[in-house]
């Protein structure tokens, strides 16, 4: 039941008058009134509870001591207390040892997806697939070793970067930019390179490009070019290819050489954003896992 | 309700009006203009921090020229997902050389405050030229134009200076060398030693590009591989009022 009205005569008039327009003085709801009055109350409150007033030196600190930073550093840490038992045994056991502990490999590999898509993704894609210059980590094709200590080692010092002392680093010379072959030598070897995955295009060159072959590449890049892992030297008879494998684009590599950088990833090098133990051994055993792991 | 009846005399003598008008204006000022010449101790001391280098500021202009910061914030708030996701959460002090700064809400892009060192600059040169060759899902627009555009730092010492009348420490000689250091950051090849002994040894020296000269992407990546790395944060102790 609505209340009844207050009669118009009851009120009275807020007592302006403009060109005869006057104004009924009718109260305030009361309900409004009093939430009101209760926000006054409880904004004081809160000012109290809360960091608040700005004073000389810094702000009051609040009666119940919260502050931004606690609270994300509680979360962290609780978070961490959580993992903690499996994090540790990720990072004591031996990592080879992992894929026979069913529910550490489990863990690590949940984890490791989670790291691999923060920190991985944007090089080596959402999926893992690579990109032109990124190696692909699904297939078993591996520039640096493809079993899980290989892969650790990787990502803990990265590649030729300037982060880590023992990063992986090879340098493959610049044949045509330093004037290290003739321009004829490259344009043969780049053919031989290609008849290797039997793309081949012109069988005399092929010829002459297998000396120039044996005499330059091959000490890295194996007779057959097999690749070579100590050095981080791609095979290039399996057609997979890193920057690709058309004439443009393989003279192009051997003109000027390639080498990818990949930034060590250990906390160890980057205090305030790298991996710990746990989180390399959780995204070594993820990429271990995707399919190419040896 | 006497106090209010009395409203009217106000109301009818307009010198009144006007003091206590000002009177509530001057109130109103003070209190959003006073804490600001505190604002020194809102900023936590922290060891590494310094202002950017030539190179580094001429990126910096061209971050802020080419809109990033429209998709891109520099700030990583203190909350577990942002600390997991971008590192640790962003000081103060990390942006007192930065004028404007680079804060934000707005997310389209990744924050960026502490992308430096995540990325090879041959990553920041293919993302650059064509985002979508490394992110396929990005939205991002092409910036290869950026290499094309070769810079001298003609006017960065003015640049600098303008900075320090606002309150960035650059020394007299800083300003000086102001040419020299932003050509010497972009060339492996250069003497550096008087860049390195005015910034510090963590200055980033090399060919951010990959190409000969000195490129407004050198300038851009010079910069975003600076950011987020300066502070050094073993010897930094949260200070939990902040």
């Amino acid at each position: 039941m609505a209340k009844k009205p207050i009669k118009k005569e009851d009120v009275g008039t807020t007592g302006h008058s403009w060109d005869g327009i006057q104004e009924y003085d009718n109260p305030m709801p009361r309900w409004w009134l009093w939430t009101f009055y209760a926000c006054i109350v409880w904004g004081i409150g809160y000012t109290i509870a809360y960091p608040a007033w700005p004073g000389i030196s810094q702000a009051t600190s609040g009666l119940l001591g919260f502050s931004a930073r606690g609270q994300v550093a509680e979360q962290i840490a609780a978070v961490d207390a959580k993992n903690a038992p499996m994090n540790d045994k990720l990072a004591s056991v031996e990592l080879a040892a992992i894929d026979g502990d069913a529910e550490l490999k489990g863990y690590a590999i949940s984890a490791g997806a989670a790291v691999f898509k923060t920190w991985c993704a944007q090089c080596h894609g959402a999926g893992a697939a690579g990109a032109k210059g990124y190696p692909n980590l699904l297939d078993d094709d591996w520039l640096w070793g493809g079993d899980i200590d290989a892969i650790h080692y990787t990502i803990t010092h990265g590649i030729r970067n300037t982060d880590s002392d023992d990063a992986r680093a090879t340098e493959m010379p610049a044949f045509g930019r330093d004037e290290l072959l003739e321009k004829e030598q490259l344009d043969q070897v780049v053919n031989f390179v290609m008849s290797l995955s039997g793309t081949a295009q012109d069988a005399a060159k092929v010829e002459e490009g297998a000396v120039v072959f044996a005499d330059n590449c091959a000490s890295c890049h194996g007779e057959q070019g097999e690749g070579m892992r100590d050095l981080g030297a791609p095979a290039l008879n399996d057609a997979i290819w890193l920057y690709g494998g058309d004439y443009a684009t393989l003279l192009e590599t051997v003109t000027n050489s390639r080498g990818g950088v990949m930034p060590a990833w250990s906390t160890d090098f980057r205090p305030t954003q790298g991996l710990s133990e746990a989180e390399i051994c959780a995204v070594a055993t993820y990429v271990h896992s995707l399919g190419g792991g040896e | 309700m006497a106090i209010l009846d009395k409203h009217a005399i106000l109301e009818k003598n307009v010198t009144l009006l006007a003091v206590f008008a000002l009177l509530v204006v001057t109130i109103g000022g003070i209190v959003q203009i006073a804490p600001l010449f505190w604002l020194e101790n809102t900023i936590e001391e922290v060891e590494g921090m310094r202002p950017y280098t030539p190179l580094e500021l001429a990126g910096r202009d061209i971050y802020i020229r080419e809109g990033c910061y429209v998709c891109h914030s520099q700030m990583i708030r203190p909350m577990r997902d942002e600390v997991e996701r971008y590192g640790h959460y962003s000081l103060a002090a990390e942006s007192q050389y930065d004028h404007p700064f680079q804060w934000g809400s707005k997310r389209t892009g990744p924050d960026l405050a502490r992308v430096g060192g995540r990325y090879s600059d041959e990553w920041h040169r293919d993302h650059l030229r064509s985002p979508q060759s490394v992110v396929p899902e990005s939205v991002m627009p092409k910036y290869g134009f950026l290499e094309n555009r070769a810079i001298d730092g003609k006017y960065i010492q003015d640049v600098m200076a303008t900075h320090r009348f606002v309150g960035v420490p650059y020394t007299e000689e800083m300003l000086e060398n102001a040419k020299a250091d932003f050509a010497a950051q972009a060339d492996p090849e250069a003497d550096t030693d008087g860049l390195i002994e005015r910034y510090g040894d963590k200055v980033q020296v090399r060919n951010f590009d990959g190409k000969p000269g000195i490129s407004e992407s050198d300038a851009l990546i010079a910069y975003l591989q600076m950011l987020g790395t300066l502070v050094d944060f073993s010897t930094f102790t949260p200070d939990a009022s902040r």
